[in-house]
């Protein structure tokens, strides 16, 4: 393998039902920094169907370049045709960087691809930098997120990585940005296509999402069963939304969509409570970013602390309430 | 579905581990070693096939001795045949050399159907599996969260994202990674529990032992490295108050206020 054939930053730039994800224009941004570092061009790689119409949107966010293909097959996501479409290109420009976003799609794509290329992957980055060579350092959490990892790919290119979505900054849309545009035809063996989507059961209930709330009230370990409804209400008064820590959300007691750390989301609200939650490093993962940590937890030694703008020592039950009670009496006035 | 693959992995209980306050290191003494619990899913899913298909079913680890532990407890809940990788050479394994690895294993056996784990809980990284399924040049089915069985011989997979279920048909053979809150894991049984630990069958097998070029294996196999790991340092800037419930309350409506939060 030369290294030195392979140039550029390309980003796959995820849709789904024709609707370019958050995690795409992120990816954008962050690529847009490596392509200048490098001296590189940023390309992106669009594939589904009737897409076309989202080219312009991924140069608004800093693409110079984008390749797409579009076929009635790619409609909705699954693993063989998406790859069929996507290895050819890789395969035939040879980057030297390949983002992705580490959502349900990107997890089971990236890996497939990264095996026909014989190439590394990393899996879920929260901090990428690059050297002016071009060599990715690749920054991940590890071990439920009590450890950092620096992952590096030497001797071999491309240079993989899915990123987590919320992570990295967008661009602000510029319409005034110019970018050139290439169809790419993909001749699919359908021989190959094994799997068969018959139904598709799209979430009825509104999804709440924990990302893009102002104010956050997270529940942990020290909230208990029983004192659920008393975020709900405290959340309710501060026209916030209540969210959790890995360990309420393997107990059963709110849905895996509100989970935050590690293996959950990242978030970054105005106010986040942390209550009763001891601060393990995967849960801090998923919130350190916050604008303002208020945490309230009986064990003074708990690492959450370390992290909280405003911490009291003391029991959530109690505290919660009457908190509650105070913010209505203060909106009263 | 004759022939059912289950590879699992014996990882550190993650949620077990804690930070050395002081020097910010983390404390790995004395924290549990378990079957991971997106493996210990995807056995389940096989043993429900195997109870309603009479399916038989080989569990693949690959790791130091030790983790023959997770076998032993595969073997107790209803796996047929364990299979322990343990190789210095295997040792170090990126994603892409722990899949090369264990689809080499794969290949020396009769499968329909192989299960992995969505992630093990000490990397998190979703990889193995769909890596596997290329090397092996298999359809694959990530998240799973149901497997059922169709009168023609194919079978109906629900593939569980963020937003929607896909179900999906597939024929035999196919890969599926199963997600933890598809299935809950049976318990051990007694009479199994005592056979897999008074008398456990369990086959070693070396890097000797597959079709696989050793150059691809191991830490000389892994494309990507680690250049550096540390633990996260904390930064604190804010105070720590012990105060009681009501002038707690007070203070924390306080600050809201001076934040325009109210």
């Amino acid at each position: 393998m030369n290294i030195q054939e392979y140039q550029n930053v390309f980003v796959l730039a995820e849709q789904r039902d024709g609707v370019l994800q958050s995690v795409a224009l992120e990816l954008l941004g962050k690529g847009r920094e490596i392509a200048d570092t490098t001296k590189s061009k940023l390309v992106a790689v669009l594939v589904g169907h009737q897409i076309e119409s989202l080219v312009n949107d991924l140069i608004a966010h800093g693409a110079d370049h984008v390749i797409y293909v579009d076929d009635p097959c790619l409609a909705h996501y699954t693993t063989e045709p998406y790859a069929q479409a996507i290895y050819p290109i890789l395969a035939d420009k040879k980057p030297n960087i390949v983002l992705i976003g580490a959502t349900s799609i990107g997890r089971d794509l990236a890996p497939r691809l990264a095996a026909k290329l014989h190439t590394g992957l990393t899996a879920d980055c929260t901090r990428l930098s690059v050297d002016e060579a071009g060599a990715l350092l690749m920054t991940r959490p590890a071990f439920g997120g009590n450890l950092m990892a620096g992952i590096l790919c030497p001797n071999h290119r491309p240079q993989m990585s899915t990123v987590r979505p919320g992570v990295m900054r967008k661009l602000v849309r510029d319409d005034a940005r110019k970018g050139s545009k290439e169809i790419y035809k993909i001749k699919f063996n359908t021989s190959r296509f094994l799997v068969e989507v018959v139904e598709e059961i799209k979430e009825t209930k509104a999804k709440v999402r924990i990302e893009d709330a102002k104010i956050l009230v997270s529940g942990g370990r020290g909230v208990g069963k029983e004192n659920m409804p008393m975020l709900e209400a405290l959340a309710k008064e501060l026209k916030g939304t209540v969210s959790a820590s890995r360990a309420v959300v393997d107990a059963g007691l709110i849905d895996h969509d509100r989970q935050v750390g590690q293996t959950g989301k990242t978030v970054r609200p105005d106010v986040y409570f942390a209550l009763g939650i001891s601060g393990a490093i995967q849960h801090i993962a998923g919130m350190e970013e916050s604008e303002f940590i208020i945490a309230v937890n009986k064990d003074k030694y708990a690492p959450i602390f370390a992290i909280a703008d405003l911490g009291i020592v003391g029991d959530v039950r109690k505290i919660v309430p009457l908190l509650t009670e105070e913010i209505r009496q203060l909106r009263k006035k | 579905m004759k022939n059912i693959i289950v590879c699992v992995k014996q990882v550190p209980d993650t949620t077990e581990i804690r930070l050395d306050p002081v020097k910010g290191t983390l404390i790995r003494e004395g924290v549990p070693s378990i079957m991971n619990p997106d493996d210990k899913a995807g056995l389940e899913a096989a043993l429900r096939l195997k109870d309603q298909l009479g399916s038989t079913i080989t569990v693949i680890t690959m790791g130091p001795p030790q983790a023959d532990e997770v076998l032993k407890e595969a073997l107790a809940m209803g796996a047929d045949r364990a299979i322990l990788l343990t190789d210095m050479k295997f040792a170090g394994a990126d994603t892409l050399a722990t899949a090369t690895a264990l689809a080499g294993a794969v290949r020396k056996l009769d499968y329909d159907l192989v299960i992995t784990g969505r992630q093990a809980i000490d990397g998190d990284t979703a990889q193995v599996g769909p890596e596997m399924a290329e090397f092996l040049d298999l359809p694959q089915i990530s998240y799973t969260a149901g497997i059922v069985a169709q009168k023609d011989g194919s079978f109906l997979v629900d593939r569980k994202v963020e937003d929607r279920i896909y179900r999906l048909k597939v024929r035999t053979p196919f890969l599926v990674t199963v997600l933890a809150e598809g299935y809950q894991p049976r318990y051990m049984h007694v009479a199994k529990l005592l056979e897999a630990y008074r008398e456990p069958k369990i086959e070693k097998w070396t890097a000797a032992d597959l079709d696989v070029d050793p150059a691809n294996l191991g830490l000389k196999g892994s494309p990507t490295k680690v250049n550096e790991s540390y633990s996260k340092a904390l930064k604190s800037e804010g105070k720590v108050y012990e105060l009681d419930p009501a002038e707690a309350a007070k203070l924390i409506a306080e600050k809201l206020h001076e934040k325009y939060v109210l």
